[in-house]
């Protein structure tokens, strides 16, 4: 392509995948001409949940719904680890912080609210500030680094999907984790809440699957998806251009009447994944039914550290308890919707604290602390995340260019 | 008790909440301008009070707590300057003086207090600006952070550039790379990558692009702003708000040095909402923008672009930012909220 010669990567990505627009003008042909099919043979909507934060921001920050044909709507999937990591987990990790025990933690959990107050303190950032012990880590290994230097009793708070676990196995089958490190194993499995949320949202007509935890588990983990729920699923890159080519690919599933699992991720995903990380985490984690922020127990939705690494376990060593279906309690607090949201149930803009009460600056509910948290992308990038908003505004493009 | 946090400082929503309650309801419309001037009945970049012949009396009045002190581009000093010259030159105002207060921690070195005046005089100087009165105080130590300087700008002006006049039909014209002040104090402060290295403030005095424009196109141009706190985002939904107009932006025609790009993608910061302190931002005549465009590029402003322009809106509700992405999709650009980055200017 003429002028990539002399640019760097980024400039290259953007090129070709953000500011592509003739590819995109060819895309959406594609995806209307498909659509207009489709609504001859009788459909009136056409409802595509994505499954990851970073989908729904792509999808937002370069508004890729006002581009869609009327009819088609984009719903923002149970994609977040940080929104669905149940409060009972930050409050375990506030109260061994505040009782001396040093809680390692990733940015997007700090400020992380619970429902609980443990000594008065709701959320890791405000245990810090009462002066418990609470370090922020860009990676397990610098908090294993600390852990050796320091040499304090110390634990992990280990929230995630399949993404970031092969990295908590590896730690412990090279037995680089030290013996005062614990982990509070919050790890999710994305493909039975994707279910999940397909049967409790219903009507759902397509799935963008996560690209990042593809790369982990292979496309073949979404095959009951397309298969059992007949939902045509497409493990989709990140760029707007994925993520229309994605689109693209369920409405023509559609109108042949197919439902397969296709990856349009293809320089990142393969069919089977990264067999060394699944082995990995096989061995070290089981899986269990775990409870989801704000949804309750999902079946064989969690990890578990098998019986011979049990004595890593945070919960094991400091006598904490997972809730069994009985136990579970809702942990959302008073008024927050995040339970609805992080399903795709409803948009962030029909939770009346919504930019009143929970802002970005002072998030409420756990869908507003992080990045990729529906509430989050939807106040910082387009409030009025209302589409027909813009579609009543859309005279502007014609008028532009004439 | 609700207690003042960084975000009321930070220029967004939560400030314009605040001043609304604590000031703007407070005063009655008498109060808040000089009979036939501009004042907080309209926030604007300054104020204005009306003269006998029919010119008006720019003033603008700032503090400026940046940290670090010294960054990458430049210091407190010519930021402090450079503001104030700005502010009254954005209404519309040739600046002739100014006062400062200056306010000091005990145990601060002269010599980089020296370093720090010098520039703010330099500054002053090159737009000829007089500097003619000011005060200076000491705080005992622990009770400032180094120091604090306010300055108090004035000008005189035969025309008001005022953001509510911008009209529909209008072009937005940017005059430079947007974020560059925002992104290089963030840096400063996180401590700045190698790669990023040549992250630099655009501070400087607007003079020689504002005033050759004032004197030639002064009736042609509608609005001007600096975008310094909360960025081309917060001004652009002032104007809008303002005017009560539906401003469209193009995301590909805003001029952001690759840099600052990838720093911010790296950070997940968002340009829009990072501050700039030598770029001003114009509405102006559709008709003309062309001819502007091309005067601000030979005063040397060569980076500037039209990125926009105003539409009637078609509804009540629809005073709002709406930017064509990219890969062309529209989003509505908000105003930005929290604090983006603490004491930048």
């Amino acid at each position: 392509m003429k002028g990539l010669e002399s640019i760097d990567l980024r400039r290259a990505t953007n090129i070709l995948f953000r500011s592509n627009r003739e590819l995109a003008l060819k895309i959406l042909k594609i995806i209307e001409l498909t659509w207009a099919q489709l609504k001859k043979s009788g459909y009136e909507h056409l409802r595509i949940m994505n499954f990851c934060g970073t989908h729904e921001w792509t999808t937002t920050r370069y508004g890729l719904r006002s581009l869609l044909p009327e009819g088609i709507e984009l719903l923002a999937g149970p994609g977040c680890p940080v929104c669905i990591t149940p409060s009972h987990y930050v409050e375990a990790a506030i109260k061994l912080s505040l009782e001396g025990v040093r809680v390692y933690t990733y940015g997007d959990a700090y400020k992380l609210p619970s429902v609980k107050k443990i000594n008065g303190v709701k959320s890791l950032d405000e245990a810090k500030a009462s002066g418990g012990d609470v370090v922020v880590v860009y990676s397990l290994l610098d908090a294993i680094r600390d852990v050796v230097k320091n040499r304090v009793e110390s634990t992990f708070l280990a929230i995630g999907f399949e993404t970031t676990y092969p990295a908590y196995a590896l730690a412990i089958l090279k037995e680089e984790t030290p013996e005062n490190l614990s982990y509070i194993v919050a790890g999710r499995l994305t493909p039975p809440a994707a279910e999940y949320a397909v049967e409790r949202v219903g009507g759902v007509d397509g799935v963008i699957a996560p690209g990042h935890v593809s790369t982990i588990t292979g496309g073949e983990v979404w095959i009951n998806l397309a298969e059992k729920y007949s939902i045509p699923t497409v493990v989709s890159g990140f760029e707007p251009i994925d993520v229309l080519l994605s689109i693209a690919e369920i409405l023509k599933q559609k109108s042949r009447g197919e439902a397969r699992v296709v990856i349009e991720y293809a320089r990142a995903v393969t069919w089977s994944g990264n067999v060394n990380a699944k082995k990995a985490i096989n061995e070290v984690f089981e899986v269990h039914d775990a409870a989801w922020r704000g949804i309750g127990i999902i079946p064989k939705s969690g990890y578990k550290l098998r019986e011979e690494y049990r004595r890593f376990d945070a919960f094991d060593r400091y006598g904490f308890r997972e809730p069994t279906r009985d136990e579970w309690c809702y942990d959302l607090l008073p008024g927050c919707r995040c339970g609805e949201v992080i399903i795709g149930k409803i948009k962030p803009s029909e939770c009346s604290l919504f930019m009143k009460k929970c802002t970005p600056d002072s998030p409420y509910g756990p869908c507003m602390v992080s990045s990729e948290g529906t509430c989050r992308i939807h106040a910082l990038h387009t409030n009025v995340n209302n589409i027909d908003e813009i579609r009543k505004i859309k005279w502007i493009e014609n008028s532009n260019h004439q | 008790m609700e207690k003042i946090t960084l975000a009321h400082g930070a220029g967004g929503r939560e400030m314009n909440n605040l001043l609304e309650e604590l000031i703007f309801k407070k005063l009655p419309t008498f109060m808040k301008k000089v009979e036939g001037g501009l004042g907080i009945d309209f926030p604007d970049d300054a104020a204005a009070i009306p003269t006998s012949d029919g010119k008006y009396i720019v003033v603008t009045v700032d503090a400026y707590t940046v940290n670090p002190i010294f960054f990458p581009g430049g210091d407190i000093g010519i930021l402090a300057a450079s503001g104030t010259v700005n502010d009254v030159l954005m209404l519309g105002g040739i600046p002739i003086a100014a006062l400062d207060t200056v306010i000091v921690e005990e145990g601060f070195e002269i010599e980089t207090l020296r370093k720090i005046l010098d520039s703010m005089f330099n500054t002053f100087s090159k737009c000829g600006v007089k500097l003619i009165g000011g005060d200076f105080k000491v705080m005992p130590r622990g009770q400032l952070d180094k120091i604090l300087i306010s300055t108090m700008g004035i000008g005189v002006a035969e025309k008001l550039i005022v953001d509510k006049n911008l009209r529909p039909g209008d072009k937005i014209i940017v005059s430079g790379y947007i974020a560059e002040h925002g992104a290089s104090i963030y840096a400063a402060q996180r401590g700045l990558t190698p790669e990023f290295s040549e992250l630099r403030s655009d501070v400087k005095p607007l003079v020689d692009l504002m005033i050759p424009l004032i004197e030639k196109y002064g009736d042609s141009i509608h609005s001007a702003s600096d975008p310094t706190r909360g960025g081309l985002s917060m001004t652009l939904n002032h104007w809008a708000k303002s005017s009560n107009t539906l401003i469209i932006i193009e995301e590909e025609k805003i001029p952001i040095r690759e840099s600052v790009a990838s720093y911010c993608e790296i950070l997940g910061l968002d340009p829009l909402t990072l501050a700039s302190e030598g770029v001003a931002v114009l509405g102006v005549e559709g008709e003309k923008a062309d001819e502007i465009l091309e005067d601000v590029h030979s005063l040397g402003y060569t980076e500037a672009q039209i990125i926009g322009e105003v539409r009637e809106k078609e509804r009540k509700e629809l005073s709002l930012v709406v930017m064509k992405t990219s890969i062309g999709g529209y989003r509505i650009i908000e105003p930005p909220v929290g604090e983006i980055v603490p004491r930048i200017c």
